[in-house]
Formats: structure tokens, C-alpha cells, sequence
């Protein structure tokens, strides 16, 4: 493997040709926030929440390869805006009620919201009018809480070798959809490695609220980025 | 019952080889079939091409085309452009639902008749028109409205509304169309005359890497907009590694006022397919598409027989002029009514049978596109040009246009004008002379590119039509001095709202979010901050959006803030009162009045 030199905010950085920015920043130690990419996934880049400057063009750093002498922009003002305003866009998109929702704690969009000092979005609400799917005996699906992500679509596909999840619609209607007409009639299990990729309460084991004490939770005492960056079920 | 439906499914399946990449085409043809792809539909289609139920209804709810519950045995889809709501959409619209008895969206309750709304059908220069089961109903009058539901109840069959023909091959029994191409201005490039084969001759009399000096020579660039160096193009593919190379031509024509390519498919398709097959033997290729907007559809016949004529004689197929080795044909991919398969990336997924979500670059489709494959995607526009070029040379074609930007453009143009067409016009023409060209009315603004590029003032008139200055991929909009900028821009947002695959949350939320803000602003309770608010947010859209939609969407609203900044600062200017215009007093106090019970409420 060739060995490919190139520098995130002026600092320098060696990764392995093929590598992404967001996976040789990864290895190098430097956090740069990222929602939708997830372990070794084939990168989907639309959360943008990576979005990093690339020889002066904003790029998703999980889907961007690097080359030598790149020169990578994370941590500026301007990226810190794209980065939050995305964020803020999440949350008025669905219906984000962290106060009521098991996720709490462990979840990815809550720990970046936190992250960035976002105390109330900067946009008005959507308020959009969403499903819960409850007729699964183990895992419970709330359409409230989805942000599109795409990775349980992904991680049934790749890593469970199944496909429970897809989009449907396109646009401001898109929305997940299941294989079938309702989870029960899906093959999901409740082992199936899916259910932990959720980043946020969307796809969630019933019968298991609050076995982690607020207080204890993943993000609670170690913000998310802070050291290595951590995953949900990593 | 049942088993009938399988029996049918089945069979467009096979007739497919059951191939999971030709599923647009399965789902179209069950559509046509059965008027809808029906769950049960779904279900029989991802046995028999091995897939899942789910992956099919991802790719039916992608196209506006296709639906999954049945809709009236005839569907009007009513084009809703802009261009047809300044002639006249609005009192169509509603005399078409008076006279069907329903609102847009909703079929009558004898399931005969759905009425929609659709994005523009590329029939701008003859606003508004219908599509009606893919027949182009055109000039449309609330009085013709009326008469064509009222026939329409009478034989529910839309081929009986084409009372009279439009010029040129709108005549020819395979496209029998109402449709006029309404050619303003013949120039050397696209409507001279053509003898099919014969820059397919001069081609094979060169080596492939000639016929790429050659176009690259003519400094030829790409006509969909972006304006790419198309030689460049073509030497990048033909130099990536992979066994099979694609020519893929890009005749999903979607941008809002454009139509030059529906006149060239019209009246020019040998030379379209020339060109496609110049690049076949430039690349090393033996497969091209065309991508063909479902909107285009009622000429998918013709372009078929089209082929079928070149096939006969040897201008495709095996052994191309007897050339041995030189093997080369074209399919047609018809669309289902998707805007963002015009990017390139997009039409390559559609293409391949999936949702039209645009791919992520790197890596680029000249070095892995459709099928992982070195591909080229090329405008309807630029495989013309390509065979003119190799008719009458490179230094012909560079000898027109201005000094940076070769050759001549076709421009549809449109809106507020006497003598709305299609021009052929050399590059480096000035907006102003297309003004006069097409007797405008009164201009006050104009969409140089169409909603995705931006809206010009008048002291911007000088101004000339090439790459450097004011770029554009076809699409000439003209606006009178008494239309609302800022509300064009609203509409434009609602299409391309619409239009978003939804794939990255800038241009999925986004769009929706800059849509409030500027509607604020349009109905009159607009603030200062607002026209900031909506600056900031088109850039964070613009700069953080995954592919060409979301990265120009917002344009047409920067567009107006822009050159028409002192409007708009007018319209949300600070109150007498000093309130905030969002501010109702009455309303605000109601509540206390009526605990209170004071008489002002009562009043």
C-alpha cells in the first residue's frame, strides 16, 4: 500500500492510498463529526455533516479519497456553521424529543447537537406527521426519530446479508420502508447487527429502556469526538 | 385474477431477461400494462429478477411516472411550469377540475379520469399544455380544456384529442403529434442538411485517436450547460482501463424552459445518433443509450424506427460500414418523470434500474459509470455538433462562436416574448439581441440557464451567451417588468423541492426551509433579517449539497436578492409603527380581551 501524504488544518497527516479523509483522519486520531458514515460501510455521504473543505471545495470527507499534497479544512468558522445549520436541519426535519426518547444519552445526533452548542435549532420546526411501527415482538421502528441515514439500510444489506431497509419516495417525502408490511413480516432479528447501527432512537430493542442509568451512558461523561470517536455499537 | 397479473408481470420480466438492471423499464411496462405497480406487482417482480420487494417500490416511488396504487384509466397530467402558469395555468387548471368535477391530485369517482400537475413537459414555447397519457396536448384555453375533458368522457382515449398535426416530423404517422417545433432561427450546425452515414464516413477514414484530436480541436464543449471540453471528455474514458466502455447521450431535457432538444430529437435524430456512434468508434464502445425523458415519450416510436433504419443500413449493428471490428448499437432508456436524472450520475443509476439518486464522485463516470464501466455522458446537443464537426472539420466549427466559446448554440426561448422557438445562434450573442429576436415584451428580468443559473436584471442585457459570461445550457427565460422576481423564485423552489431525490438532508431540508423564508417574504410579512437569513441559508445548501440540484437550487432566489436587491429591501422595510411586520396587535392582545370580555373583541 502506497502511502499518501496530505495535511487536515494545516496539520500533516500519512494515509494509505484508497483511504477516505473521514477513515485516514480516523486513524490519525483527528475527530471530524460524521453521522451517516458508519465502520467499513460503502460511504453513502448524504448527511453532509462531514463536510470538509478540500483544496478549497467543500466535500464529504466520507466519501472524498485522499491524494498527496491535499490540503484538508475541518475546523474552521465557516465549517463549524455548514456543520451546526445541517445538524439544526436534522432536528426540525423529524420530530426530535430527547427529553421522552430511551435514546437519550447514547444518541449520535444529541452528543453533536451537544457538541455544537446547539441549545434550541436555528430553524422552525417541520412538525411532519410520522408512523411508529410497533408490531414487532423485539425491536420497535419510530419513524419520529429517523433522520435517513441510510445505515441500518446498509448494515442489513452488508453485514447482516438482508434487506429489511430501503428508501421509498424521494424529496421531502422519502421515508424508510421495510420489507414487507410491517417489521413482523420482515426477517429482522432481534441479533441482527442493525439495531445498534440506528444512531438515534429510529430503530430500538423494546423491553430495554433505561438498562443503562441516565448518568452512565455512552456520551454522558465523554462527549462525543472528545477521544477516539465512538459509534453506537462499536 | 391473481394469476393473471403474475402471468402479465411475468412476462414483461422475461421479456427483459429478468434483468435487475433493466427494472425501469419492467416497472414502465407494468405501469402501461396494468396502470399501476401494484405491492402484489412488486412482489412477483422481485421473485422473477431476484431481488426484493422493498428494492422495487424504492425504485416505483422515485418516479413521478409511476404509482403504486391505480389511478383514472386516463391520467391528465397538467404541466404546472412557470412558463405555463404566466400563460394562463391557473384558469386551465381550474376549469379542467370544474369540469371533471375534482381537485388536482384526485381521479373521478368513476375511476375514468386523474388530474395532476406535472413539471415542465418542455413544451414552454407553446404554454400551458397537458400531458395526457403521453400525448402532448398543447396551447391549452379554459374553453379547449373543457372541450378536451368533455371528449375525453366521451372515448376516455387521449390518441382522438390530436385533431391536427404540428410541422415537420410532428407529422410523421409514428410521432402524430400536436406538437409545433416552432424553429425560429436555422443555423449551420444542428439544420443543415444531413445525409445520414456521411460523417460516420469521414470518421472511419481516421483513427480513433484522430477523431478525438479532431473534436477536440473544434474546442467543442458540452451543450447540457456545464460546458465541459467534450474531446476531453472522451480522452479521459478512452484512456481509463476497464473491457467495456459506455456512450451514454443525455436526452432527459428536464430544465425548466428548455426544449431544444425535443426539436432536435424531432428533426434531427440521425444526426444525434451519428454522433453517439462516432463516439462508439472514438471510445472503443459497442453500446450507447439514450436516455429519454418519459415527458418525450410520444416520440420513442419514431426514434426506434429511427434506429431500426440505421441498423438496415449499416450505420449500426455488427461490422459498421463493413468495418470489421467497428460493432456499435443504441438502446433507448426511456424516463419516468425524475428532473434529477438529467444529472449525469443520476442517469447513469436510472439507467442501471435503480432510483435516480446521483452517485457519489469520485470516481467520475469517464472512469467508472454505467456498470462500473469508463462511460461518457454527452447532451443531445453535443453528439449533433460531434457529427457536424466531422463532416466539416474542426476549424470550420472553432471559426464560429466567440473568441473562448466555439461553434453556435441552440436556445429555447421563452416566457414573456411574441416569438417564443428555438434559435441556432452563435456564441457570444448578446442577451439584448435575443431580446429583440424574439420580440419581448417590456423585459425586466431574464433566466439565462433556466431556474438553475441566474436571473439577470437589465443593466446586465449587454452581456454575451458563452461559458465566460453568461452560460447557459439552453433555456432562455424572459420575464416582463411587472413579475414579482422573488415570486418566480418561490415557484422555482416548489419544482425543485419537488425535484430533490432527497438523498442529502442540505438539499432535502433545506429547499423546504429557504421555500418558508422566501414565502414570507412574498406574501408581505417579510423582516430585515429575512433577506440575510435567506442568503445564509442558500450558501450553507449551496456549498454542502452532493450533487448539481441542491448546489444551484437556491440560485434563483440569490438571483433576485441579488439584482433586484433595493425590491426586496422595500418589501420587508421597517413599519411606521416600529412593529415587526409578523406583528398583529389585535391578534396579540385577543386572548386578554376576551378574559376581560372588552367590547373591541366583540366587534
Amino acid at each position: 500500500m502506497s502511502k499518501i501524504k496530505f495535511s487536515i488544518d494545516g496539520k500533516a497527516v500519512t494515509g494509505q492510498a484508497g483511504q477516505t479523509v473521514l477513515m485516514a483522519a480516523k486513524a490519525a486520531g483527528i475527530y471530524i463529526p460524521h453521522l451517516c458514515a458508519y465502520k467499513d460501510l460503502i460511504p453513502h455521504g448524504s448527511c453532509r455533516v462531514c463536510s470538509v473543505r478540500v483544496n478549497g471545495r467543500i466535500q464529504a470527507a466520507c466519501v472524498q479519497t485522499i491524494s498527496d499534497g491535499m490540503v484538508v479544512e475541518s475546523e474552521t468558522a465557516e465549517i463549524r456553521e455548514f456543520r451546526k445549520a445541517i445538524l439544526d436541519m436534522l432536528f426540525v426535519e423529524g420530530n426530535h424529543y430527547c427529553m421522552y426518547c430511551e435514546k437519550s444519552g447514547q444518541c449520535e445526533l444529541q452528543a453533536l447537537a451537544y457538541r455544537f452548542g446547539i441549545t434550541a435549532p436555528q430553524f422552525p420546526y417541520l412538525n411532519p406527521s410520522r408512523p411508529t411501527d410497533l408490531s414487532h415482538p423485539d425491536v420497535y421502528l419510530d419513524h419520529n426519530r429517523c433522520i435517513l441515514c441510510g445505515r441500518c439500510v446498509r448494515v442489513s444489506q452488508e453485514l447482516d446479508n438482508k434487506n429489511v431497509f430501503q428508501f421509498v419516495g424521494r424529496g421531502h417525502r422519502k421515508r424508510l420502508q421495510v420489507n414487507g408490511e410491517a417489521l413482523s413480516a420482515t426477517s429482522l432479528a432481534v441479533t441482527d447487527q442493525v439495531i445498534a447501527s440506528c444512531p438515534v432512537g429510529a430503530l430500538m430493542k423494546k423491553r430495554g429502556s433505561y438498562a443503562v442509568p441516565v448518568g452512565q451512558r455512552l456520551f454522558d461523561h465523554t462527549p462525543i469526538g472528545t477521544e477516539q470517536p465512538k459509534e453506537t455499537g462499536e | 385474477m391473481k394469476q393473471a397479473l403474475a402471468t402479465v408481470v411475468e412476462d414483461i420480466c422475461r421479456h427483459y431477461g429478468s434483468d435487475r438492471t433493466r427494472m425501469l423499464d419492467i416497472v414502465i411496462a407494468v405501469q402501461e400494462k396494468l396502470g399501476c405497480v401494484s405491492t402484489e406487482a412488486m412482489e412477483v417482480i422481485a421473485h422473477e429478477v431476484n431481488t426484493h420487494r422493498v428494492e422495487v417500490e424504492s425504485v416505483v416511488t422515485f418516479y413521478a411516472f409511476l404509482s403504486v396504487k391505480p389511478q383514472g384509466k386516463v391520467v391528465v397530467r397538467l404541466c404546472n411550469d412557470i412558463v405555463d402558469w404566466m400563460k394562463g395555468y391557473d384558469a386551465v387548471a381550474d376549469a379542467m377540475a370544474k369540469e371533471l368535477g375534482v381537485t388536482m391530485g384526485e381521479t373521478t369517482a368513476d375511476g375514468a379520469i386523474t388530474l395532476t400537475h406535472t413539471p415542465c413537459i418542455g413544451m414552454s414555447d407553446q404554454a400551458p399544455a397537458a400531458l395526457i397519457d403521453g400525448i402532448v396536448v398543447p396551447n391549452l384555453t379554459p374553453d379547449r380544456a373543457r372541450q378536451v375533458v368533455r371528449d375525453l368522457r366521451r372515448h376516455l382515449d387521449p390518441h382522438q384529442l390530436v385533431t391536427m398535426v404540428g410541422d415537420g416530423n410532428n407529422a410523421h404517422p409514428l410521432v402524430h403529434s400536436m406538437v409545433r417545433n416552432n424553429i425560429r432561427r436555422r443555423g449551420p450546425v444542428h439544420f443543415d442538411e444531413f445525409e445520414p452515414g456521411s460523417a460516420l464516413e469521414k470518421t472511419i477514414e481516421q483513427s480513433p485517436e484522430a477523431v478525438i484530436a479532431e473534436i477536440r480541436a473544434s474546442r467543442l464543449r458540452g451543450r447540457g450547460g456545464a460546458g465541459f471540453a467534450t474531446g476531453q471528455k472522451w480522452e479521459y474514458a478512452r484512456k481509463a482501463p476497464g473491457d467495456q466502455r459506455y456512450i451514454l447521450c443525455n436526452a432527459d431535457e428536464g430544465e425548466p424552459g428548455t426544449f431544444k432538444d425535443r426539436v432536435l430529437l424531432t428533426e434531427c435524430p440521425e444526426q444525434v445518433f451519428e454522433g453517439m456512434t462516432i463516439a462508439g468508434y472514438a471510445l472503443g464502445s459497442d453500446l450507447g443509450i439514450i436516455y429519454l425523458r418519459g415527458e418525450y415519450g410520444y416520440l420513442r416510436n419514431f426514434l426506434e424506427k429511427t434506429l431500426e433504419d440505421r441498423r438496415q443500413r449499416g450505420f449500426l449493428g455488427k461490422s459498421i460500414l463493413g468495418r470489421k471490428g467497428f460493432d456499435f448499437d443504441i438502446r433507448i432508456q426511456l424516463g419516468a418523470g425524475a428532473y434529477v436524472c438529467g444529472e449525469e450520475t443520476a442517469l447513469i443509476s436510472s439507467c442501471e434500474g435503480l432510483r435516480g439518486d446521483p452517485k457519489n464522485r469520485p470516481p467520475f463516470p469517464a472512469q467508472q459509470g454505467y456498470r462500473n464501466c469508463p462511460t461518457i455522458v454527452n447532451n443531445v446537443e453535443t453528439f449533433s455538433a460531434v457529427s457536424r464537426i466531422m463532416l466539416k472539420g474542426a476549424e470550420w466549427f472553432a471559426s464560429m462562436g466567440s473568441e473562448r466559446t466555439t461553434g453556435t448554440k441552440l436556445l429555447s426561448i421563452c416566457g414573456d416574448c411574441r416569438k417564443p422557438g428555438v434559435y441556432e445562434v452563435p456564441f457570444g450573442i448578446s442577451a439584448r439581441e435575443l431580446l429583440e429576436m424574439a420580440e419581448a415584451e417590456n423585459p425586466g428580468a431574464m433566466l439565462i440557464g433556466g431556474p438553475c443559473r441566474q436571473m439577470i436584471g437589465p443593466e446586465r442585457f449587454s452581456g454575451q451567451i458563452c461559458y465566460d459570461d453568461l452560460a447557459t445550457g439552453g433555456a432562455i427565460l424572459i420575464f416582463n417588468r411587472a413579475r414579482n422576481k422573488l415570486e418566480i423564485a418561490e415557484r422555482y423552489l416548489d419544482f425543485f423541492i419537488e425535484e430533490s431525490c432527497g438523498h442529502c438532508t442540505p438539499c432535502r431540508v433545506g429547499l423546504v426551509l429557504l421555500k418558508k423564508a422566501v414565502h414570507k417574504v412574498v406574501s408581505g410579512a417579510g423582516e430585515p433579517a429575512d433577506l440575510d437569513y435567506m442568503r445564509r441559508l442558500s450558501n450553507v445548501i449551496m456549498q454542502t449539497s452532493r450533487c448539481g440540484l441542491g448546489q444551484a437550487a437556491p440560485n434563483p432566489v440569490l438571483g433576485a436578492l441579488q439584482n433586484f436587491h433595493t425590491l426586496y429591501a422595500d418589501m420587508v422595510g421597517e413599519r411606521k409603527s416600529g412593529l415587526l411586520s409578523t406583528f398583529d396587535l389585535s391578534e396579540a392582545v385577543s386572548d386578554s380581551e376576551l378574559t376581560v370580555g372588552r367590547l373591541s373583541h366583540y366587534v
